[in-house]
């Protein structure tokens, strides 16, 4: 059963691209949300991770910050 | 005990290891990441062969171009340490202790903290060190940016169109960077520019919500819920011992990418290069290992 991934992301960070060719690579279906045009998931970001840096995963509720491959990987159980 | 330790992976580290491979080297690439300063880049317009690419595609054709090769990389590691003992050179490392018969240190710059009370606590709770990656964040709110230089000018301009009101707080007298840049910064009414002032402290709660300044001997707090940190760059140089470094810490290096150690070479914006251009370092990268290669050779011969 292939986890929940979700990314927040903006478009010029070079750390959320990295992460999402990192999960292309594996193969792992994500939802991409830019929060430089959807504020209200900014705020949803902001709650779940209590701070304001991206990229920020949700691996079915584990919290990721910043682009951490092993963190990934373990979240995914890979 | 390897040939070579190979520290960084950014265009500098990155050549050096390709050339190594094409040499038959048995070496090692330790690293925190892979494209360093590169990936943190805009838009680039100077690298031979692309017209136009952006810093992090290009690092992505460098990873790309490195994993074609079977080679030995530690990556998400920090190296503490890299010190000549007798005639190999030892490199601890976070994670674990290695040896080489020699080193190319190809560490890059960070950005440089400003070192003040709040800076750490805030760190990414309002304060961030990368304007294009976490900019989108401040819509509509009130952000200041700390600096005067190319950088914080760039910050500047980008918040123009994302937040409410931006503030540069300026140590210097009057901003420096590009003349056309300083002229969109200083004509824009979205940004107050403070000169002669000093950060004191980020405060804030949960989250930033103010920096304290002084300016003209008379402190203030401004009210802002971003900090952008745009202060420069300083080498990842502290780990490496006893070699020679100049007065801003970066290794000193003669044209053969040796350091006054005899085994450790260095290569890209660590050493003291005169120019800091992604071209620049990845030819001292490939310069670098080619002297590793002469070096070894005549270790040999004795």
């Amino acid at each position: 059963m292939a986890k929940n991934v979700k990314i927040y992301s903006t478009p010029a960070c070079p750390y959320c691209q990295k992460a999402k060719l990192f999960l292309s690579e594996l193969n792992v279906p994500y939802e991409d949300v830019d929060v430089s045009l959807d504020s209200q998931a900014a705020e949803e970001m902001i709650q779940k991770s209590s701070q304001m840096g991206v990229p920020v995963l949700d691996i079915e509720g584990q919290i990721i910050v910043g682009f951490d491959k092993e963190r990934i990987k373990r979240a995914l159980g890979l | 005990m390897y040939d070579l330790i190979i520290v960084g992976a950014g265009p500098a580290g990155i050549t050096a290891a390709i050339y190594a491979s094409r040499k038959a080297m048995d070496f090692l690439v330790i690293t925190k990441d892979i494209g360093g300063q590169a990936a943190l880049s805009g838009d680039v317009e100077n690298y031979t062969g692309y017209q136009f690419i952006t810093g992090p595609e290009l690092a992505v054709k460098f990873e790309e171009h490195l994993n074609k090769f079977n080679i030995k990389l530690k990556e998400n590691e920090e190296v503490i340490e890299v010190k000549k003992r007798g005639d190999f050179i030892s490199v601890e490392s976070d994670k674990g202790a290695y040896e080489a018969r020699s080193v190319i240190v190809a560490s890059g710059k960070r950005a440089r903290e400003l070192n003040v009370p709040g800076e750490k606590e805030f760190k990414n709770r309002g304060l961030t060190y990368c304007a294009t990656c976490d900019a989108p964040l401040f819509k509509g709110k009130t952000v200041a940016v700390i600096g005067g230089g190319n950088s914080a000018l760039d910050a500047g301009l980008q918040l123009i169109k994302i937040a409410k009101h931006t503030y540069v707080v300026n140590i210097t007298a009057g901003l420096g960077g590009d003349a056309v840049m300083r002229e969109k910064v200083l004509m824009s009414k979205d940004i107050t520019v403070l000169d002669n002032a000093r950060t004191m402290e980020i405060i804030g709660d949960k989250m930033v919500n103010g920096i304290r300044i002084k300016k003209e001997g008379k402190e203030e707090v401004l009210a802002v819920e971003g900090v952008f940190v745009e202060i420069g760059l300083i080498p990842n140089s502290e780990a490496v011992k006893d070699v020679l470094k100049n007065e801003l810490g970066e290794i000193k290096v003669n044209c053969s990418n040796e350091t006054n150690i005899p085994g450790i070479f260095a290569a890209g914006d660590v050493t003291d290069v005169p120019e800091k251009q992604i071209i620049i370092a990845a030819g001292e990268g490939s310069k670098a290992t080619l002297s590793v290669f002469r070096y070894l050779a005549q270790q040999r011969f004795q």
